[in-house]
C-alpha cells in the first residue's frame, strides 16, 4: 500500500515491507502499530541564517510546527513523517476496505508484489531496473 | 400601528406568480449564480448534440477533429506566447481551449495551464444563461466576452479571458477562448495578486463576463474604462489584441475543419470527447482500492501576520465513485487576501488530476466531472462573495498538494499506473512582484518569472528535479533575467543560485530551489512585494518516510546602497543570502528577516531584497539513501557535512570524499537503534502528546483533529482576542486587527511600564 507497508490479505494485518513485522489490524489505522517520535523541525531543516540574530532562518518554528516520525518497531525504518502543530492529533492517513481489496486482487488474478511498479515511462523503467539490480529498491 | 409577525401567510399561486414576476423585472444586479458556480460537472447532452451523435460517430473522424483542434489550439497558444505583452504570457502562463456550446472544455492546448479546464465553463454558462437572450447583450458571430473575476469562475483575478462563440445558422455550436495571466489588474498593489487586499474591492478589476468585442470590433469605450482602471494601460490593450488575434486564428482553423467534416461531425466529436473522458475517469477510479485517505495541511500566514490555518482533505473511494471532503478546513478571514473561491481550489484539483494523476487524458472538464466534492461555504478554501481573494493561490495550491499527496497512497498498489509515484511538488510562488516607474518612464506592475522555478518532488527511483517548473504549468519558462532588466529598473544580483541543504531529504531527495537577490536603481519610484507563506511551517511534506521542504524567509538590507558599496569595492559582489545576512558586509545597512508576505515596499536605490525558492518533497527513509549519492551532493556543495552526518548517517574522508562504507553501516545501525530507543508506542505517545486545543498563544483556524465538526478560531473583541469553537455555520465573522495597531499598543504599554518603573511622569493629550 506504500513503500514500506503492505496488507497481508490472508491474515488481514498490516505488515512492514522491509522486515515483515506485524503492524496491526489492516481494517484500521496502521499507526497504532508504530513507534512515534516528536522531532524538533530545526534538527532536520537546519538554520541557514543565524538563529541568534534572526527570527526567520530557513528552519520551521518549533512552536508552530513539529515533525512526527513513525518508525517500524521491528527494523526502525521511518515509515512516514507528518508535519503538524504541537499537540494536533496525528492524521489517520489511510483506511482501506480489506474485503474490497481482496475482491479486486482476486479479479486481477495476479500477485500484487510481482506486478508492482512505480509507473510508466522509459525513465521509470531504466532507473527502477538499475536500482532493483543493485538491491537499492525492493 | 403595523403588526409584525414572524409567521407569514403562505402565498396563493397567483400571488407567487406576481412576486416572481416582480423579482424578475426588478433585479438590482446579477451576481455569481450558485447553480453555475457550485457545479464542476459536465452539462447533459443537448438535443442538438444528441441528434449529431445519433447520426453515427465515426471514430476516425473524432480522432481527426481532436488532432486538428489540438493543432489549432497550440497555434493560438504560441501566438499568445510570442506576442503577449504580459510577462506571464511570455513564460507560458496561459491557455487556449475549445468548449462545447454549454461551456464544457473539450480540448485544451497541449502547453499551458491545465487548471483552466476546470474553470471556464462557469463564465460560459453564465453568458448562456444571462446574456444570450438578454436584448441588451445577446451573442452574435464575432462577439467576444472578457472576464477575470474568480467569483464568476477563474483561478485568480490576474487571469483575463477572451471568449468567443462559434456559430452556425444563428446557433452557438462551440466556444473558443484564450486566457493569459496578465498580472496588473488595478488591485491595491501592483501585479494583480495583492497580498495586502483587505476587502474584495482591493482585489482590483472584477470583470463579470461582458461583451467587449461586438461583431468583430473591440469596443473603445469599454477598453478605455479598463485602461483607466489599471496601472499598465498599454498592457491591457496589447494583450486584448493578442487574445483576440489568437482566438480568431483558432476560429479560422475551426471554420476550415467544419467545412471539411461538417457541423454535425464537429459537434459530435467535441461531445464524444468529453463523454469518453468521463467514462474513462470512472473506470480509472474503479481501479483504485476502496477506502479513505486523508491529508491535513497547515498554512502559517495571512500574508500580514503569522497564524496557522488548516486545509483538510479526505478522499473516499468506493467502486467507481470518488468523494472529496474538505470539511474541517479553517474559516475564511474576511479582511485577509488568502481566501479562495471553491472553483479556484477545484481548478487546482484538476491540475493535479490532469498533470500528475492521468496526464494521458484529453484535458476536458469531464476529467473531474464525476468526482463529488463536499465543502462548507465560508471556509478559506470555499470563500464567500464578500471575501478578499487577492492571494487565493494560498488555498488553491494546497488543494493541488492534497490531491498530489493523496494520490500517492491511492495509486501505489495499483498494477496499472498512468503516472509515476511522486512526492509533493513545491507549492509556493516564491518570487518578487514589483511595480513603479521604469527607466523608460512607464508605470508598470507585474512579477518575476522565478515563481516558475518550483522544484519537483522525489520519485521512488530518482531524485526530484531542481527548480524545474511550476506545479501549474509543466512547460513554463523562468525567462531571461537580462531581457527583463531592459524593461524594468532592477537587477537580480543573484539569480538561480541553489541554496545549500534546501531539499526534501529522503531515500531520494526532492529537488532544490534557488535564491534571488534583487535591488532597484535609477527609478523615481519602485517597490517589491512577496506573496507567499511557509516561513514558519513547511508548506510541503515528504512521502513515505521522506521529509518536506524547510521554511523560507524574506531577508532585506535597507538603508544602504549596495551598488555604491560594490562600485567602491567590487570584491563585495560575492553575494548569497547566507553570506549577506550572517556576515553583514554592507556597513550602515539594516539587516532584517520577515515572513514571505511583504506588502508593496518602497525600494530605494541599492536596497537588497532576498528570497529563495523552496524544495520538493523527499521520498522514503533518508537512512536508505545511497551513500554515494550523499557524497555526490557533498562534492557538488549541495549539502553540508552536518546534513550528510545528521540526516543521512554517512561517514567519509573529508579530504578525499571517499566513502567509509563500514563506518556508514555502523552509523546507520546506530541511527536505527536510536529510533527504537526514542520512539514511543503510538497510543502512549498520543495520550501524552495530543492536546484538547491548540497552544494558547497560537492563532489557529480549522478543526483540531479530524473527529469533530467544530472549527477552532480566534476572534478579536472589545476585550481582545478570544478563542471560539463551533461548527462553521455558527462561527462569527473572522477578522484580524491591523498588526501595526497591535504593535503600537504593545509599544505604548512597554513605554508606560518603563515610565512607571523609572518614575517619569508624562502628560499626553488623548
Amino acid at each position: 500500500m506504500t513503500e514500506y507497508l503492505l496488507i497481508d490479505l490472508d491474515t488481514e494485518r498490516w505488515v512492514c515491507r522491509v522486515c515483515a513485522h506485524d503492524l496491526g489490524d489492516a481494517h484500521g489505522n496502521y499507526k497504532p502499530g508504530t513507534l512515534v517520535y516528536d522531532r524538533d523541525p530545526r534538527e532536520i531543516h537546519q538554520p541557514i541564517l543565524d538563529p541568534a540574530r534572526y527570527e526567520f532562518t530557513f528552519s520551521p518554528d518549533p512552536s508552530y510546527c513539529r515533525i512526527l516520525e513513525f518508525y517500524c518497531p521491528g527494523c526502525a525504518t521511518q515509515l512516514e513523517t507528518e508535519y503538524v502543530p504541537p499537540g494536533h492529533p496525528p492524521t489517520v492517513d489511510m483506511v482501506w476496505d480489506v474485503a474490497a481489496l481482496r475482491r479486486q486482487w482476486s479479479e486481477r488474478g495476479t500477485d500484487p508484489e510481482e506486478v508492482f511498479n512505480y509507473g510508466p515511462g522509459e525513465d521509470a523503467e531504466k532507473h527502477t531496473a538499475h536500482h532493483r539490480a543493485s538491491g537499492h529498491i525492493r | 400601528m403595523t403588526a409584525i409577525t414572524n409567521d407569514p401567510q403562505p402565498l396563493t399561486e397567483q400571488e407567487q406568480t406576481w412576486v416572481d414576476q416582480f423579482m424578475d423585472e426588478t433585479t438590482l444586479f446579477l451576481g455569481p449564480d450558485p447553480e453555475i458556480m457550485r457545479s464542476h460537472s459536465i452539462a447533459g447532452r443537448s438535443v442538438y448534440e444528441d441528434a449529431c451523435i445519433a447520426k453515427g460517430v465515426d471514430r476516425a473522424t473524432v480522432e481527426r477533429v481532436r488532432k486538428r483542434v489540438a493543432g489549432a489550439l497550440d497555434e493560438g497558444y504560441e501566438m499568445c506566447e510570442a506576442q503577449g505583452a504580459a510577462p506571464g504570457a511570455k513564460w507560458g502562463d496561459l491557455t487556449t481551449a475549445i468548449y462545447t456550446a454549454a461551456g464544457d472544455v473539450s480540448y485544451l492546448s497541449c502547453h499551458g495551464v491545465i487548471a483552466f479546464s476546470a474553470i471556464l465553463h462557469h463564465p460560459i454558462r453564465y453568458i448562456m444563461k444571462y446574456w444570450k437572450d438578454e436584448p441588451t447583450v445577446g451573442v452574435h458571430p464575432g462577439d467576444g466576452f472578457i472576464h477575470n473575476d474568480a467569483r464568476f469562475g477563474n483561478v485568480h483575478n490576474t487571469d483575463q479571458s477572451m471568449i468567443m462563440p462559434v456559430m452556425r445558422d444563428g446557433e452557438i455550436i462551440a466556444w473558443v477562448a484564450a486566457t493569459i495571466h496578465e498580472g496588473e489588474n488595478g488591485a491595491c498593489e501592483p501585479g494583480g495578486m495583492p497580498s495586502g487586499s483587505e476587502t474584495a474591492f482591493d482585489d482590483g478589476l472584477r470583470m463579470s463576463p461582458f461583451k467587449i468585442v461586438e461583431k468583430g470590433h473591440l469596443r473603445r469605450d469599454l477598453l478605455t474604462f479598463l485602461q483607466h482602471s489599471v496601472r499598465d494601460p498599454k498592457l491591457q490593450l496589447a494583450d486584448l489584441k493578442v487574445k483576440i488575434g489568437s482566438v480568431n486564428r483558432i476560429m479560422e482553423r475551426v471554420d476550415a475543419l467544419i467545412d471539411e467534416v461538417g457541423v454535425e461531425a464537429f459537434v459530435a466529436a467535441l461531445r464524444v470527447t468529453i463523454e469518453d473522458v468521463d467514462a474513462e475517469v470512472r473506470r480509472r477510479i474503479s481501479e483504485l482500492p476502496d477506502g479513505t485517505v486523508s491529508f491535513n495541511q497547515f498554512m502559517d500566514s495571512t500574508l500580514k501576520e503569522n497564524i496557522l490555518i488548516k486545509l483538510a482533505c479526505k478522499i473516499h473511494i468506493e467502486g467507481d465513485k470518488m468523494t472529496v471532503d474538505l470539511r474541517g478546513t479553517g474559516p475564511e478571514i474576511l479582511n485577509r487576501a488568502i481566501n479562495s473561491p471553491l472553483c479556484s481550489v477545484k481548478s487546482m484539483f484538476m491540475q493535479a488530476i490532469l498533470a500528475f494523476w492521468w496526464p494521458d487524458l484529453p484535458r476536458c472538464t469531464s476529467a473531474m466531472s464525476c468526482i463529488e466534492i463536499i465543502s462548507d461555504e465560508g471556509t478559506w478554501a470555499d470563500a464567500s462573495y464578500d471575501a478578499p481573494m487577492g492571494q487565493s493561490l494560498q488555498a488553491s495550491f494546497r488543494g493541488f498538494s492534497a490531491f498530489q499527496s493523496l494520490y500517492g497512497k491511492m495509486q501505489f498498489s495499483t498494477p496499472n499506473k498512468y503516472s509515476n509515484v511522486v512526492a509533493n511538488w513545491f507549492n509556493q510562488i516564491n518570487t518578487f512582484l514589483w511595480g513603479g516607474i521604469t527607466q523608460h518612464g512607464d508605470t508598470v506592475g507585474n512579477l518575476c518569472a522565478d515563481l516558475n522555478g518550483m522544484p519537483g518532488g522525489a520519485k521512488p527511483f530518482k531524485d526530484g528535479e531542481d527548480s524545474v517548473s511550476p506545479l501549474f504549468c509543466a512547460m513554463a519558462d523562468t525567462a531571461e533575467q537580462e531581457v527583463m532588466e531592459e524593461e524594468v529598473p532592477f537587477m537580480q544580483l543573484v539569480s538561480k543560485r541553489l541554496v545549500r541543504d534546501n531539499m526534501g531529504f529522503g531515500k531520494f531527495t526532492g529537488g532544490m530551489g534557488y535564491e534571488m537577490i534583487v535591488a532597484s536603481e535609477g527609478t523615481p519610484h519602485w517597490g517589491f512585494m512577496t506573496v507567499t507563506s511557509g516561513a514558519k511551517f513547511s508548506s510541503i511534506y515528504g512521502m513515505f518516510g521522506g521529509y518536506g521542504c524547510g521554511t523560507y524567509p524574506l531577508a532585506t538590507v535597507k538603508g544602504v546602497n549596495v551598488y555604491d558599496a560594490i562600485r567602491e569595492d567590487p570584491s563585495k559582489f560575492d553575494l548569497s543570502m547566507e553570506k549577506v545576512m550572517n556576515e553583514q558586509p554592507f556597513d550602515g545597512g539594516k539587516y532584517a528577516t520577515h515572513h514571505m508576505g511583504l506588502q508593496f515596499d518602497v525600494a530605494k536605490d541599492g536596497e537588497l531584497y532576498m528570497i529563495a525558492q523552496g524544495a520538493g518533497g523527499g521520498y522514503g527513509d533518508p537512512l536508505e539513501r545511497d551513500p554515494e549519492a550523499v557524497l555526490k551532493d557533498i562534492e557538488l556543495n549541495r549539502i553540508t557535512a552536518k546534513v550528510a552526518r545528521d540526516i543521512f548517517a554517512v561517514a567519509y574522508d573529508e579530504a578525499t570524499l571517499r566513502l567509509d562504507a563500514d563506518a556508514t553501516a555502523e552509523l546507520r545501525t546506530q541511527a536505527r537503534r536510536d529510533r527504537l530507543g526514542r520512539g514511543r508506542p503510538y497510543q502512549e505517545f498520543v495520550d501524552s502528546w495530543v492536546t484538547e486545543e491548540p497552544p494558547a498563544d497560537l492563532l489557529y483556524y480549522g478543526s483540531w483533529g479530524d473527529d469533530t465538526d467544530d472549527l477552532t478560531a480566534t476572534i478579536f473583541e472589545i476585550d481582545g482576542p478570544r478563542r471560539v469553537k463551533a461548527p462553521i455555520g455558527e462561527l462569527p465573522i473572522i477578522m484580524i486587527p491591523d498588526r501595526r495597531e497591535l504593535k503600537i499598543a504593545e509599544l505604548e504599554a512597554q513605554v508606560a511600564r518603563l515610565e512607571a518603573k523609572h518614575g517619569e511622569t508624562v502628560h499626553r493629550l488623548a
